[in-house]
């Protein structure tokens, strides 16, 4: 992140993407903590609703034009319209910024009791290639093909973003997670990739291990990867993620993650829309709140950002009164809200 | 196909394996004999480290005299030069399609979730695990994942099958159809007229292979017959190996039209125990027992597998990986012990 801080205001401007469905009411959560907290954010809000230009999914010039200015956007959950275009708008997003790696922390929330306790897991997934090349053909009749695409350009941008990031959060391992026993080239370019990359990198200890094994080891003891920072493949990097999150929450609800580029990087939050309690002042701000630590603590805010997430956090250990319902608790989103500002 | 069987006697192919493969097949043997089972071992003793894909072939053959086999793990080396894996070899020269893994929570064992009862219906002969590879130019790798309508039926079948005669309620397709459209499109489709067209009174589910695997740590109890392409029947068959315990407890087998190799139901090899006499027998002798009820030899099973619960919900004799301190042998004898008690 290059973006300055406006010099009359000493603010940095970051685009927001309020998204659909229950997006608008989590949004005003984030900013309403956001002034309360004094962050130095002014937010500049853009619409994404897709146009399509010859056939394609396309993000309007205007948001275009504010997140490449920004170089920073914070999003809410955007609904994908069916049956309508060929990609996705998360996916458009992510080609049309060149977001190459989606950086997924799980994390327990002390006090809120699930399953698992203890779990701090950090992985972080290739984003643009891998088992999501999107070539696929029927060859004949009920024989189809699809290509799963390694290369050696995309593999390593994304290793090495796994590396600078172990010494940002300062953890002492970088985990590649492959199966190459299977997929010797595919996978093994990956693997070789990151045993070049180790290299530069003295001071982290590079380990590979086989998807099996991780799986196998993370839903017995997720405690066992808390030094670690995980990075695999496109496919592995979707599932493992999702499986974080059930370990860590039981649900997506409170997952954060980051999409990185070499220029602008977009933070959201992983759950959907949920058009089924929108605009009821019911949803969990958690998601989206952890998000913009995230955000914070990539623009070099981490002061701002320590202590937006302990009063999250804190608010939620607090009492099923300041937990919505998605925990089991009876806050809205507002109260909740209110319940993180009177802890900053 | 049944297998044959000489003067009420049969003969079964034992495949160690690597890694722990030896000692716990050893188990068995030790089990079969003290009760008398009318089973005859012919043992291939082939390492995953040091044969070439041809060395399979004495197990192939082996199998295909036999039709019935017991299996352990080989071991696949890493280093891209050598061959790959064996035990991918044999099943597709089997054709031995269909791998199934029971997971199910074992009283005694204590983990997270209790009431587990899920089963992984698993494609085993192509998908992901095809080995079509190339580097098209330095540093561009294409692998191929093969999907057909074909085999998506026919383990779409196996697992309808399987559902009917163990009365399960239902089948759920896991897939990835969102983002692999033509590819897991065709399974989940494949799964879904099976089931409607064949099985009515089976009830036919899909599941988004992330969500699944979130699913299957937050509330295991909801799944019942799970049917996969390759991959994720692995990722899915370690999620549950975890949740009831270890990959120590899972049994499973592999079939096809003509042949059935039983083997544990999440293929870990164990090289880091191996030759400790710590590894715990379980999963291998379950599977024995899955086997002895293939071969017609229910009562033999009923009471293998009968001890073997027993010894472990009394929780004095058990291994370390579930928490106890017996060795290997010391839980096998225990399990002797009580059927000779029964
Ligand atoms: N070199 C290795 N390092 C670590 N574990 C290994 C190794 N080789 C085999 N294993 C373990 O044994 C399992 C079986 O190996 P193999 O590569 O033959 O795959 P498989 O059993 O056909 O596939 P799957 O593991 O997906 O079921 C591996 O998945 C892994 O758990
Ligand atoms: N029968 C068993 N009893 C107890 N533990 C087992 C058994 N089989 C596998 N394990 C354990 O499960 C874990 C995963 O097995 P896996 O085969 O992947 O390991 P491995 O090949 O020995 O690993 P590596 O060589 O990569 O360390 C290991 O810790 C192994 O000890
Ligand atoms: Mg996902
Ligand atoms: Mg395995």
């Amino acid at each position: 992140y290059t973006g300055k801080a406006d010099p009359a205001t000493g603010k940095y401007t970051v685009s927001f993407i309020e998204g659909d469905g229950v997006g608008p009411e989590i949004s005003k959560a984030v900013k309403d903590i956001f002034v309360a907290a004094k962050a130095p954010i002014q937010w500049e809000t853009c619409d994404v609703s897709p146009l399509f230009i010859n056939g394609l999914t396309t993000i309007p010039q205007p948001a275009q034009d504010s997140i490449n200015k920004n170089l920073i956007a914070l999003k809410g959950p955007l609904a994908t319209p069916i049956g309508k275009g060929h990609r996705s708008l998360n996916l458009t997003l992510r080609k049309t910024f060149g977001l190459f790696a989606n950086v997924r922390p799980a994390k327990s929330v002390e006090g809120y009791k699930t399953a698992y306790d203890n779990v701090d897991l950090v992985l972080i997934r290739e984003n643009t290639e891998g088992e999501y090349s999107g070539i696929e053909h029927v060859i004949v009749p009920g024989v189809v093909q699809s290509i799963k695409l390694i290369t050696q350009d995309a593999s390593e941008r994304v290793i090495r973003y796994a590396f600078e990031y172990a010494r940002a959060v300062e953890r002492p391992k970088v985990m590649v997670v492959h199966k190459s026993t299977i997929q010797r080239l595919a996978d093994g370019l990956f693997v070789k990739v990151a045993q070049d990359l180790a290299k530069e990198y003295p001071d982290i200890e590079l380990q590979t291990e086989i998807l099996d094994k991780t799986v196998l080891n993370v839903v017995k003891d997720p405690a066992q990867y808390k030094d670690v920072v995980a990075v695999c493949p496109n496919l592995y990097g979707d599932i493992l993620s999702d499986l974080n999150s059930g370990l860590s929450a039981g649900s997506l609800g409170l997952t954060p993650s980051a999409n990185i580029g070499h220029q602008v990087s977009i933070f959201e939050a992983v759950h959907g829309s949920a058009p089924d309690i929108a605009g009821q002042n019911k949803a969990n701000p958690t998601a989206l709140l952890l998000s913009s630590v995230m955000m914070l603590n990539h623009m070099g805010l981490t002061e701002h950002a320590d202590k937006i997430e302990k009063a999250v956090f804190t608010a939620i250990a607090s009492s099923p009164e300041n937990r919505t319902a998605d925990l089991g608790g009876s806050a809205s989103t507002s109260s909740f809200a209110e319940a993180v500002i009177s802890r900053l | 196909l049944l297998p044959k069987k000489y003067g009420g006697r049969y003969t079964v192919t034992l495949i160690p394996g690597d890694g722990v493969g030896k000692e716990v097949t050893d188990s068995v043997v030790s089990i079969f004999k003290s009760e008398n089972v009318p089973v005859d071992w012919e043992t291939v003793e082939i390492s995953g480290n040091l044969e070439s894909q041809e060395g399979v072939q004495k197990a192939v053959e082996s199998l295909k005299r036999n039709k019935v086999g017991l299996k352990g793990i080989w071991h696949t080396p890493m280093d891209q030069t050598g061959h790959g894996s064996l035990n991918v070899a044999l099943r597709k020269q089997l054709d031995i399609f269909a791998n199934v893994a029971l997971f199910k929570s074992v009283p005694g064992v204590k983990t997270r979730h209790s009431n587990v009862d899920l089963v992984v219906i698993r494609e085993n002969t192509e998908g992901e695990y095809s080995g079509l590879e190339h580097e098209s130019v330095p540093g561009v790798v294409e692998s191929l994942k093969i999907m057909t309508k074909v085999k998506s039926d026919r383990i779409g079948r196996f697992a309808f099958d399987f559902a009917l005669k163990n009365n399960r309620k239902s089948v759920c397709a896991v897939h990835k159809a969102n983002i692999m459209k033509l590819g897991d499109g065709l399974f989940r489709n494949c799964i879904n007229e099976v089931g409607a067209k064949e099985y009515p009174e089976i009830e036919v589910k899909n599941i988004i292979v992330d969500n699944a695997s979130m699913q299957a740590v937050a509330k295991p109890q909801q799944f019942d017959v799970l049917v996969t392409p390759n991959l994720y029947g692995s990722i899915l068959g370690n999620i549950g190996a975890a949740l009831i315990g270890g990959p120590g407890l899972v049994p499973g087998a592999n079939f096809g039209r003509e042949f059935a190799v039983f083997e544990p139901g999440s293929r870990h090899v164990g090289m880091d125990i191996k030759g400790q006499n710590v590894a715990n027998p379980t999963a291998m002798i379950l599977s024995s027992a899955l086997m002895l009820r293939h071969l017609g030899l229910a009562a033999y099973a009923e009471r293998i597998s009968k001890a073997t619960y027993d010894v472990i919900a009394e929780g004095k004799a058990t291994t370390q990986d579930i928490g106890g301190s017996s060795s290997t042998t010391e839980f096998t004898k225990a399990i002797i012990d009580k059927l000779k008690a029964f």
